[in-house]
């Protein structure tokens, strides 16, 4: 697919580059997921225990590996940058384009900026009493604009780092799992003395549905593989494989990762801690294991923050190519073939909300798009089912036991909306005021600039229906 | 039906929606931190004079308190006592389902309007 370099003056076409691999694909998803479980997925247990932080795990696996089906089979047929925003424009329609493209810019600036809050949070705690917040902000801006460079500069280059470091990163909790002896429980683990019949769930199940809201983070971000769709050479075979691979590899980390914290610490700790995994491999008493996990904390937040920069710049590339946004937007850089100017726009909000927002907020913020991109997601492949049923286009993958999978998605997301509400219930009202109001605008206003045939860019025949 | 040909958007009025975007997204984020609506509803239980026992604590897991660096009970008092309160706010929770049904309805139901120009234009009503 051709872009203009400079849609709005300038005739030139200049595309996206198609040299992403599997590897590239898997990097990309791992990449910025791979971070929670170094933060974020312990607050589980903060809202219902270390038991419910399991269950939580993996029922929340559960509906990530729902969204890593849908995906895959929408993704693979519906190829194109933007992911979800492109599979909801051919699908559902603009309005709904518009406000998938809002989620994941939203979803991934935020996360962008708890990445670096983390970062920064990590070094603080190590650094003594000459860290000065001056030397805190200034962390927090070298990792943002450091990454935006680097994915100004090319995409192959940003994902050859994001798999080399998301790969070392993985690679220690590895390490952290067999230097802990885990088939010997009593020597380091002590599991059964940590969650004990009395506190695994103290708070009783509503604790275990609170503790959904946090879940969420074990795997947020998984679905950004679809980014890359216009960049993969293989779209078809890489992003199935890269997706279902990088959802395999998460849910073995994550149940690794509790089960090394939740023998280390008590579960109020394990809930109160930013750095769980750095913390336990302290715990340990081998310096090398503490020193390796705060490598990799770091090494884990830059694979996030790097992918998320890729991913919410594509999304909103989209939105100026389709005239959703304004135009100036869908410029594709002449020598690095990147969407350099969505890259460079989001850069300041991301630091703005870098400085004024703390890892909870923000982590909370990239969550509550993330659930109202997941209940579209559930409707979209009944919807992408109905209007072109099997064998009438060609597809990439089809999932298996449709429509288990939406229906599964669709109650977890209903559940998950119901555990924000325990704890952010006025934060979440806010957020869909803003999604309506920008809705509004855009079905009123703005889509009057959008040419109305030429958003369907797929050779597929005429929807069923329709 | 006739080809759709959107009118050319002139340089000053793009940047007013790109303004117009950038100050709602500002809007959005800010404002819940500034109104504080951003954090859960939680309270501090407080036991005066705390020990381990108090605050139902195992040797074992006294012992893991004491390597984090929280050297007695009073130390890890607040994070241990640090509870929180799930009561539900029915008038909230109801609130806050209609705002999330009435815009997954309208955002369908607008979609689909658009989405039925969209097809008939790409495949001239055919």
């Amino acid at each position: 697919m051709a872009n203009t370099a400079s849609a709005a003056s300038a005739p030139q076409k200049v595309s996206l580059s198609r040299v992403l691999g599997p590897a590239h694909v898997w990097a990309l998803g791992v990449g910025i997921v791979l971070v929670g479980e170094y933060t974020g997925w312990n607050f589980a247990a903060d809202k219902g225990g270390t038991l419910a932080a399991l269950i939580i795990c993996w029922t929340i696996g559960l509906l990530y590996t729902s969204v890593a089906m849908i995906d895959s089979e929408v993704t693979s047929t519906v190829a194109a940058a933007g992911g979800q925003y492109a599979q909801a424009k051919h699908i559902v329609g603009p309005l709904m384009a518009f406000n998938v493209a809002l989620y994941l810019v939203f979803a991934y600036t935020m996360l962008e900026v708890s990445n670096a809050i983390l970062i920064a949070d990590t070094i603080k705690s190590y650094a003594g009493e000459g860290f000065e917040s001056w030397h805190y902000e200034g962390i927090i801006a070298g990792v943002i604009v450091t990454l935006a460079a680097l994915n100004y500069r090319g995409v192959l280059m940003t994902l050859n780092v994001n798999f080399v470091i998301t790969a070392v990163a993985y690679l220690a909790i590895i390490v952290l799992f067999f230097s802990v002896q885990p088939w010997s429980q009593g020597t380091v683990l002590r599991l059964g003395e940590m969650v004990t019949p009395d506190n695994a769930l103290p708070y009783g199940w509503i604790g275990v549905i609170a503790g959904f809201h946090w879940g969420i983070w074990y795997y947020l971000g998984i679905e950004g593989t679809t980014q890359a769709a216009e960049e993969v050479r293989s779209p078809a075979r890489s992003l199935p494989y890269g997706t279902m691979a990088g959802m395999i590899t998460l849910l073995v980390g994550a149940s690794l990762t509790w089960y090394v914290c939740a023998s280390l610490m008590p579960w109020q700790y394990l809930g109160y801690t930013y750095y769980p995994l750095l913390d336990a491999g302290k715990l340990t008493g081998s310096k090398t294991l503490e020193y390796m996990m705060f490598i990799a904390t770091i090494l884990a937040a830059l694979a996030s923050a790097n992918g998320c920069i890729n991913d919410a710049a594509r999304a909103w590339f989209s939105l100026g190519r389709d005239r959703y946004l304004p135009t100036w937007f869908s410029a594709v850089h002449p020598k690095y073939r990147t969407p350099y100017r969505s890259i460079l726009f989001l850069v300041p909000i991301a630091l703005a909300f870098a400085f004024i927002a703390n890892l909870g907020q923000a982590i909370t913020f990239s969550i509550l798009s993330g659930v109202l991109h997941y209940t579209f997601m559930s409707v979209n492949i009944v919807m992408f089912r109905n209007k072109w049923p099997l064998g009438s286009i060609r597809r990439g993958y089809t999932h298996p036991f449709h429509p288990l999978p939406a229906i599964v998605l669709f109650i977890l997301c209903v559940v998950t909306f119901f555990a924000i509400f325990l704890g952010y219930g006025a934060q979440l009202t806010a957020m869909v005021v803003f999604y309506i109001v920008m809705s509004l605008w855009f079905h009123f206003y703005r889509y009057r600039y959008v040419r109305r045939g030429e958003q369907f860019t797929m050779p597929w025949p005429k929807p069923r229906g329709y | 039906m006739a080809k759709y040909n959107p009118p050319e958007q002139s340089r000053a009025l793009q940047w007013i929606d790109i303004i117009f975007v950038v100050a709602a997204i500002f809007l959005a984020l800010w404002l819940p931190l500034q109104a504080g609506w951003a954090g859960v509803s939680r309270a501090i239980q407080k036991i005066d004079n705390p020990t381990w026992e108090a605050l139902g604590q195992t040797p074992a897991q006294v012992e893991q308190w004491v390597k984090l660096g929280f050297a007695d009970a009073a130390a890890a008092h607040d994070i241990i006592q640090n509870k929180f309160d799930y009561s539900i706010d029915w008038t909230q929770l109801v609130i806050m389902a209609v705002v999330i049904i009435g815009y997954f309805v309208f955002l369908f139901k607008a979609s689909d309007k658009e989405y039925r120009e969209v097809i008939d234009e790409k495949f001239n009503g055919k």
